[in-house]
């Protein structure tokens, strides 16, 4: 469903993703590590289109991001990093508009707004302004959205951050879920999430794939192996 | 068009969801009326006319447009909701055109709510209300081309201030290069036919026809030119953001 194939986005002399390839297909969800400033969220934003690749290619079922951008981002569902959201609306009517842009009306766009609200956990804050919502819930309220569509490739941008265990526990279970039908990739510096919910992982450090397989394949455990991969290399330069 | 309408709709209602709406009908009517009675003398002149009340609208929208326009784009990035908007399945001149139209609708909104100057002069007289019909018209465009600047400005930055201010300043000199002052000031060192050029870019130039009751559509199409023009730099800003 994702093909990414040399991908490189340089934001003037500083190559933030420099040359990543990986292929995600349906059934599959993939964890996305990295230290901070890795090229994690640059990666991300450039398969949702909203950053336009230095070089390289991404296609989303088929269609080239940069070429066909609106039947690429119509299978898409996105959770920004900052799970940014409009703060004067309410939950229920920032979940209308999002499927009124996804091109629901009517009784699918009630039944969309429903069942996000449903997998989100939403419904005790449905009519609550957006500005007086717990980070939590705000981030639950930014990921319904990515969700509405029920689209067929999930990006999704640390899903987990913020929330409390069991809402961490609940959206792991959500995402594995979604992963036997969809493609997923989501990012995280929770490294148990990677056992919990992904088929497979992939650590990127400044920009480049330094290590990916299965959890078994990387070796246990896992934030031994993380850091033996990601911080000698900072350490010795 | 769907997608257009969806955004205008959300953007209006985020107008109204805030207090501040309201606050800006109540001063803009203050500011017409203010400008229209007592600074336009409009019953000293003694004439069954509008002419002090749209004469002054190129000043008033100065101020006034950009405040109502700043938000569109500066805040988006602020609040880091562009991603999501520009992630949606929707080109982007849809979210531009949509913004736009919503604060142009806002603004038409403020205008319409003038009318009881409209009653005021034809109680008192009786006006040429085609005349007043295309002065309402030129003003609505007026409002457009000053906003579509404000769109422009607003996608430049994260700073709703800053939007305001490059817009105002961009929206003078539209003003100044055909305001008398400065055109007299201008042909004794430039000749006339330079300065008839750069008046052609002026709205007032543009907009003078339209207080005198003509619509003529070389007026039209400046207003048009430059909302499209501005729109058109907003999709490039936005594209190199
Ligand atoms: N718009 C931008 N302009 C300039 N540099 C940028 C921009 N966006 C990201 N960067 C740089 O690109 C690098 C990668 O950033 P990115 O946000 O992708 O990291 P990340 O892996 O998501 O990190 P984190 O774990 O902290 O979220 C960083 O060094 C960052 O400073
Ligand atoms: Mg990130």
């Amino acid at each position: 469903m994702i093909k990414i194939e040399n991908l490189v986005k340089a934001f003037g002399a500083k190559r933030a993703v420099d040359g990543i390839s990986f292929a995600v297909e349906r059934g599959e969800v993939v964890g996305f590590l990295g230290p901070n400033g890795s090229g994690k969220s640059t990666t991300m934003r450039m398969i949702t289109g909203y950053y336009a690749p230095t070089a390289g290619k991404v296609s989303v079922g088929g269609y080239d991001v940069v070429d066909s951008p609106l039947q690429a981002k119509r299978l898409i569902g996105y959770l920004p990093e900052n799970a940014a959201a409009y703060t004067d609306m309410s939950v229920h009517g920032f979940l209308e508009f999002a499927a009124g842009l996804r091109g629901l009306a009517g009784d699918a766009k009630r039944k969309a707004v429903a069942r996000a609200v449903e997998r989100c956990f939403l419904s005790s804050v449905l009519h609550q302004s957006i500005d007086t919502l717990s980070k939590g819930y705000k981030h639950r309220t930014c990921l319904a959205q990515a969700l509405i569509h029920d689209p067929e490739v999930l990006i999704l941008d640390e899903p987990t951050d913020g929330l409390d265990p069991n809402q961490k526990h609940e959206i792991r279970n959500l995402i594995r879920e979604l992963g036997r039908t969809k493609a997923v990739v989501f990012s995280t510096h929770i490294l148990e999430e990677v056992d919990a919910a992904c088929t497979r992982a992939i650590i990127i450090d400044r920009g480049r794939i330094v290590a990916q397989g299965t959890p078994d394949e990387l070796g246990r455990p896992l934030d031994e192996v993380f850091r033996r991969i990601t911080i000698p290399d900072t350490v010795n330069k | 068009m769907r997608n257009i309408w969806v955004i205008a709709k959300r953007e209006l209602g985020s107008y109204f969801s805030s207090p501040v709406a309201y606050v800006f009908l109540v001063i803009f009517l203050l500011l017409t009326g203010f400008f229209t009675f007592t600074a336009g003398q409009f019953f000293e002149r003694g004439e069954a006319s509008l002419a002090a009340f749209f004469g002054w609208h190129p000043w008033l929208y100065l101020v006034l447009v950009p405040a109502v326009g700043m938000r569109l784009w500066a805040e988006e990035r602020r609040a880091g909701t562009i991603e999501l908007l520009l992630t949606m399945p929707i080109t982007p001149w849809e979210a531009i055109v949509g913004k736009f139209l919503a604060s142009w609708i806002f603004l038409g909104l403020a205008l319409a709510l003038t009318f009881p100057v409209v009653i005021t002069v034809n109680v008192l007289g009786s006006p040429d209300n085609g005349m007043i019909f295309a002065g309402y018209l030129g003003s609505l465009f007026l409002a457009g081309a000053y906003l579509a600047l404000t769109c422009m400005t607003s996608a430049m930055t994260r700073n709703q201030v800053v939007a305001f201010i490059l817009a105002v300043v961009a929206c003078l000199f539209l003003i100044l290069a055909g305001f008398s002052p400065v055109t007299d000031l201008m042909v004794r060192w430039a000749s006339p036919a330079f300065v008839d050029t750069v008046a052609a870019f002026s709205v007032v130039t543009h907009f003078d026809g339209f207080q005198k009751g003509v619509i003529d559509t070389r007026d039209l199409f400046y207003f048009l030119s430059v909302i499209g023009f501005a729109l058109f730099a907003t999709s490039i800003i936005l594209r190199n953001r």
